[in-house]
């Protein structure tokens, strides 16, 4: 296995080619751009044997690989904040027909405001669409999760596409020396991909996909369920079989510190890393926090994510997108009903942090930390590392 | 189920839920004989989709899958793309969609498709409507027709859907109708053979009793009279330059006799007529100049 210097965008295609993608729809869209850019020049020069569609956009790149996977084939595409928001509708498809797409997601924030940088509102608006959801806290993540998501997502117990999330800027552009391993040892660990109950093939026709009456949609989305029911385990699996072949460990959810921590703050993404930095300055000071990292947002590791959290231990989440209107980020309100449905009685302080590019400053971690050990609890959604002028910002309407 | 006493020989089957005299059953029995098993459709959302078929049961002896309204075009260059890579490239895609799937919401995949050369047959069947919602307005509703957004008529002219096509220089498009079943067929075999080089796309006229109101006895008899009076002219684009004028229509009849008919076009006032009549003509003389600029004049059909 060689350590090359990769952006998690390179990353990302370097996972798509060890895979062996063979149909690949693309459309650019910062912070993605790379991914759709080295995956043509790949199946350009050879080095990809794949059929390259060059799309006219995010919906037909995820219509032509719905299209194509159809038909036997493990299909590639990559995307971002609106391009997301535009493939919507055929995310759905994917997943309800059951086609274990692999893709990565290069987050960024949502309109409006324009914003070309990072949070996570852009897959948090599609955690109901029936994709699973792993987030990447560095570069070598994006490679090794994009290999374990295939793995997963394609078991025939499981059957549900996989967005392999990478913060914008901070990992698609930031370079890592990252392991990538041999093409044998990932064949070794990714059988050649086959089509499993829906397929189009003439030499066994079906219609796939048409009108289903209300007798049986509901068991039609059991179905999907049960796929998810049976993701955690299947994915806790996949982890293990590769830390074997690889030899790095993954897990769907990631304590640092936790066991005797007083105060533990969630988080998702690259954000953790800086959380585990202020993590040691505090322990350094004899303050016991922890951070508790979520690898896999869906499937939520529920039990397990309960289960590291010690009695008495005081909660806030680390949210980089809001759920508005909620009570608090998307992460923040999981989080508390997974709380209670495991018969806890603990309250969770939401907060929310970087949004639109904005660092996840060590001042926004700090007062995090230092609300939870002082015992403050505020039921609203707390907005860190804000400036004062928050609400006379761009205010152009004339005082009355 | 049903029990199928008599099968169908073709492949689709009998008893299929479109309305009698519904203009679309009579093309997709003649494409898919033409195209034959060796055939993987696409199909979005609109009456076409009732060849899907409902819960367990299609209509349909081939591969296929329903898309969405604005994919059809995108979904079949998947599947082409996919079977290209397995080296089954000898296997015809086909994508069979409404005028409002094809002309408004999934023109920009169909140009997509039309720009890269996808080896698909794209199939618009134009019931002049959105027929599968409840007959509402379309970028190919007539100028003057009634429909549920249109309520006092339309009062712009059509898309021409064949134009737009041929812009994109695909080997070959024609526009087709199910009055003139024998060049239909034709036109389908040619299509076929086109796609071996890259996109072929076929615009067929396709009277819908139902969004129209007329007798559904009349079907037939009211495409033919829509070709009479130059209201839908049957021609093709090959490589989008050369055209050919399929059917010439010599003696013209006007266009208020293929309108009078229908019950759409019953408010249709004398200026809106007179509109009409002046825009057939000048699409007539404008698409007789262009066939006349490609050398070949044949008028087969
Ligand atoms: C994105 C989206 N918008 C709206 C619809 C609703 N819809 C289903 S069929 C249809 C009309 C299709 O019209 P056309 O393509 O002309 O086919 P027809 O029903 O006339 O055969 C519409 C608007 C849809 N399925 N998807
Ligand atoms: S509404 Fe028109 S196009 Fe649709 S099935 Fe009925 S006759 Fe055919
Ligand atoms: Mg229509």
């Amino acid at each position: 296995m060689k350590k090359v210097m990769l952006e998690g965008n390179f990353a990302a295609a370097e996972a798509m080619r060890l895979a062996r993608i063979g149909v690949v729809s693309a459309y650019p869209i910062t912070p993605q751009s790379p991914i759709a850019e080295v995956l043509s020049e790949y199946t350009g020069d050879g080095r990809l044997d794949a059929k390259y569609i060059r799309v006219e956009s995010e919906h037909t790149a995820m219509s032509v690989a719905i299209g194509a996977q159809l038909t036997g084939v493990r299909t590639g595409t990559a995307t971002s904040s609106v391009g997301l928001a535009l493939m919507f509708e055929m995310l759905g498809v994917a997943a309800g027909l059951r086609l274990p797409i692999v893709m990565p997601v290069v987050n960024r924030a949502l309109v409006s405001p324009w914003s070309l940088w990072c949070d996570h509102q852009d897959s948090m608006a599609a955690r109901d669409t029936g994709w699973m959801q792993l987030y990447a806290e560095d570069c070598q993540d994006v490679l090794d999760l994009c290999l374990i998501a295939y793995r997963a997502a394609e078991n025939g117990d499981v059957l549900v596409p996989t967005m392999v999330c990478m913060d914008g800027f901070f990992l698609s552009h930031m370079s890592q020396a990252v392991y990538v391993p041999s093409q044998q040892d990932v064949d070794d660990f990714l059988p050649p991909y086959q089509a499993k109950n829906l397929k189009l093939d003439i030499a066994d026709p079906m219609f796939v996909n048409n009108l289903i009456p209300p007798t049986e949609f509901m068991e039609m989305r059991y179905q999907q369920h049960t796929g998810f029911s049976n993701a955690l385990p299947v994915l806790n699996t996949a982890m293990k079989e590769f830390e074997t072949q690889f030899g790095r460990s993954h897990s769907p959810i990631e304590p640092y510190c936790c066991d005797d921590a007083e105060a533990i703050l969630i988080s998702l993404g690259s954000m953790s890393g800086s959380v585990k930095e202020m993590v040691d300055q505090y322990r350094a000071q004899g303050k016991k926090v922890g951070n508790l990292k979520i690898v896999s947002f869906r499937p939520f590791p529920e039990e397990d994510l309960v289960a590291a959290i010690p009695r008495g231990a005081r909660v806030g989440v680390l949210d980089r997108s809001m759920s508005m209107g909620a009570p608090a980020g998307p992460v923040c309100n999981d989080v508390r009903s997974a709380i209670s449905n495991q018969g806890l009685n603990v309250r969770i302080q939401g907060f929310v942090v970087g949004l639109g590019g904005r660092d996840v400053r060590p001042v926004a971690i700090t007062s995090a930390f230092d609300r939870l050990l002082a015992g403050q609890y505020d039921k609203d959604v707390q907005w860190l590392d804000m400036s004062d002028n928050a609400m006379t910002l761009r205010q152009y309407r004339e005082a009355i | 189920m049903l029990t199928i006493k008599d099968p169908t020989k073709g492949l689709v089957a009998h008893g299929v839920s479109t309305c009698a005299g519904c203009g679309l059953e009579l093309a997709i029995r003649v494409i898919l004989d033409v195209m034959g098993e060796n055939t993987i459709i696409v199909i979005p959302p609109s009456c076409s989709a009732l060849f899907s078929g409902f819960g367990n049961e299609t209509t349909l002896r081939i591969p296929g899958v329903q898309g969405n309204l604005e994919n059809t075009a995108a979904i079949a260059a998947g599947v082409r793309a996919g079977l290209e890579y397995q080296g089954k490239g000898d296997i015809n895609v086909l994508g069979l969609a409404g005028d409002g799937g094809t002309a408004d919401i999934g023109l920009q995949s169909l140009s997509g498709a039309l720009e890269r050369g996808d080896k698909i047959l794209y199939v618009c069947y134009d019931n002049e409507a959105y027929m599968n919602t409840g007959i509402q307005g379309s970028s190919s509703t007539p100028m003057g027709a009634w429909t549920t957004t249109t309520p006092y008529g339309k009062p712009v002219k059509r898309k021409n859907l064949m134009q737009i096509v041929g812009a994109h220089g695909i080997p070959y498009a024609a526009s087709a109708s199910i009055g003139y079943i024998d060049d239909l067929r034709k036109k389908v075999v040619k299509a076929k053979a086109a796609i071996a080089e890259g996109p072929a796309f076929l615009h067929i006229h396709a009277p819908c009793p139902t969004g129209w109101g007329y007798d559904p006895a009349l079907t037939v008899e009211l495409a033919k009279l829509a070709v009479s009076t130059r209201c839908w002219n049957l021609f093709e684009l090959v490589d989008g330059s050369k055209v050919n004028i399929t059917k010439k229509v010599n003696k013209v009849k006007p266009a208020e006799e293929y309108l009078t008919p229908q019950k759409r076009f019953t408010g249709i006032d004398a200026t809106t007529l007179a509109m009409v009549q002046t825009q057939i003509d000048k699409d007539y003389a404008r698409l007789e100049l262009l066939a006349g600029l490609s050398c070949e004049t044949d008028s087969a059909a």
